[in-house]
């Protein structure tokens, strides 16, 4: 970036809790998240990972929640399920609830960037699960949110399909730059993606790292296999059986 | 719903195995769960099979005329009503009154359901009330609606009107209230306003539950008048057939029950396609 940023941070957590009829699941989160910065949420299943980011997207406000968070800004939010209206064509979909006069133009170039150009008029149920997932990718920048919150968006994708929608979030990322909160089961994934990775444990932070790798970032990087052990290990994966 | 719809059921829908070439695994064929699809015309066997019957059985005098008619008979007293004019008013009259009480009806129950699914106070109002009205049968009504309607039109009209006002109403709340959390969330999500729900998520949601209650509602405003045809009218199908019982014709009655049904089956087949119309999206969901 050429172009100076202000370091006030984004996204801010002080002392988050949150439970689900007496059971906590958050356990006083702080955390703070400057502009502009790709935060990739590690943890075990049932860590309280998509409650966090349920929080940070203003859903579930009928739980117990103690403490506070501040989210400055716009925030979109991509769900693991495309969540396309089936009765939408797919660019009906990306600018639902869309208010700018250019909705239409805009989202067939965001169609275009996601490899969608040909798609445009179809309904979503002829789409395959890795084009369902670049719409939903679309309709989200589209909004060109100040934080996007992903949850496990690549999660049911197969290998290959997930490599090119990794290197497509990527690459539409570093277009808009907007601070990202990327949950993911897959290490690789966020050692590839993330500036910064933290594992949830018990309802807490238990780990934050910082990932100093460059983009484009290889598998066989010497500081990727590291943190790839440590994040593993922290994860309760034994790494020589991996 | 998206994704259940496009990979989980990928096997068990009859048309996805007949398009897809695949070699069957292993030599053994696989499994079919469900019956392979009807071709068009092969469902109506079975009513050819029995018409046959039924024409050899008057044939062969086996069944007499004043018991039952013959359908070649009854087709021929069809024909011949309709062509000397006597039919038609009385087909329209019934046409009238059906389709008037189900419009109304349907009408009717769509604003409510409308006003009690997505409203707090219309719920309270409307639910409990359109439910005590659903445990009711509406032939019960009928003495009181004479009463109050008389014995005319008004009253025919009246009585289909309710008869098919509950299960619209019913149906189409019940898809009003089912409807999936995770595009709630996602309506959220993406700020839409009250009215951008109602039109882009609700309603459009909605659609199939409403479209089941409308091919319940026609095939019920028909069902109505045939009893309702009984009281008090020189007109309609059902005036036609009772008046036939009295003269022991029952080639005019077999008539009458022709009519209802085919006009039954082309409600039907009306609604349907333009089910398929407004729902095409689903087409393509393998099913
Ligand atoms: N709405 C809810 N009501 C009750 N319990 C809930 C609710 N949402 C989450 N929980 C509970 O909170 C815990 C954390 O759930 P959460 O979905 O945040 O985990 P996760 O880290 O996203 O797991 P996974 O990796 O499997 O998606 C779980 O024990 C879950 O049962
Ligand atoms: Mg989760």
């Amino acid at each position: 970036m050429t172009f100076h940023r202000p370091i006030t941070p984004e996204v801010v957590l002080r002392d988050l809790s949150r439970s689900f009829k007496g059971k906590t699941v958050l356990d006083r989160v702080s955390l703070e998240i400057p502009r502009g910065q790709f935060v990739a949420l590690l943890g075990e299943s049932g860590s309280g990972k998509t409650t966090l980011l349920r929080a940070l997207a203003g859903l579930d406000d009928d739980a117990e929640t103690a403490g506070h968070f501040q989210v400055a800004g716009s925030t979109s939010v991509l769900f693991q399920d495309s969540r396309l209206l089936p009765w939408m064509s797919v660019i009906g979909n990306v600018t639902l609830g869309l208010r700018r006069p250019d909705a239409r133009a805009a989202a067939l170039e965001m169609l275009g960037a996601v490899g969608l150009g040909d798609k445009t008029d179809v309904w979503p149920s002829t789409l395959s699960g890795g084009q369902k997932q670049r719409a939903s990718l679309a309709r989200s920048l589209l909004r060109a949110p100040d934080v996007l919150l992903a949850d496990e968006p690549f999660g049911a994708l197969d290998a290959l399909t997930r490599l090119r929608m990794q290197a497509l979030l990527l690459r539409l990322v570093e277009r808009q730059r907007p601070t990202v909160i990327l949950v993911t089961h897959d290490v690789e994934e966020a050692l590839l993606l993330a500036d910064r990775i933290l594992v949830l444990k018990d309802g807490r932070i238990a780990e934050d790292h910082p990932v100093r790798m460059p983009q484009p970032r290889r598998v066989d990087h010497p500081e990727f296999a590291g943190l790839r052990q440590t994040l593993l290990s922290s994860l309760g994966v034994e790494t020589e059986a991996v | 719903m998206t994704d259940a719809t496009s990979e989980g059921n990928f096997y068990v829908a009859g048309r996805a195995g007949e398009r897809s070439p695949a070699p069957p695994r292993s030599g053994a064929s696989a499994v079919r769960l469900t019956p392979e699809r009807l071709p068009a015309g092969l469902r109506l066997l079975g009513p050819v099979l029995v018409v046959l019957a039924w024409e050899a059985a008057s044939r062969l005098g086996l069944l007499s005329p004043a018991t039952l008619t013959a359908p070649s008979t009854a087709l021929a007293t069809g024909y011949q009503m309709f062509s000397d004019g006597s039919l038609l008013p009385h087909l329209l009259a019934s046409a009238g009154r059906a389709y008037s009480g189900l419009f109304l009806g349907v009408l009717a129950g769509v604003v409510l359901a409308l006003l009690s699914g997505l409203t707090r106070t219309g719920e309270a109002l409307i639910d409990g009330l359109v439910q005590i009205k659903r445990a009711v049968p509406t032939l019960a009504l009928i003495p009181l609606v004479i009463i109050w309607l008389g014995i005319g039109e008004a009253m025919k009209v009246f009585l289909i009107f309710t008869a098919v006002l509950v299960p619209v109403y019913i149906n189409t709340h019940a898809a009003l209230r089912g409807i999936d959390i995770g595009h709630i969330e996602l309506a959220r999500t993406l700020g839409l306003s009250r009215g951008e729900f109602i039109r882009h998520v609700a309603l459009p949601g909605a659609l199939p539950g409403f479209f089941v209650s409308l091919r319940l509602a026609v095939a019920l405003c028909w069902t109505a008048l045939v009893v309702l045809e009984l009281i008090n009218t020189q007109t309609g199908i059902g005036y036609l057939m009772n008046r036939a019982r009295d003269w022991g014709q029952t080639d005019i009655i077999v008539v009458g029950i022709i009519i209802y049904a085919v006009l039954g089956l082309v409600s039907d087949a009306v609604v349907r396609a333009v089910e398929a119309k407004v729902l095409s999206y689903r087409r393509s969901l393998g099913s």
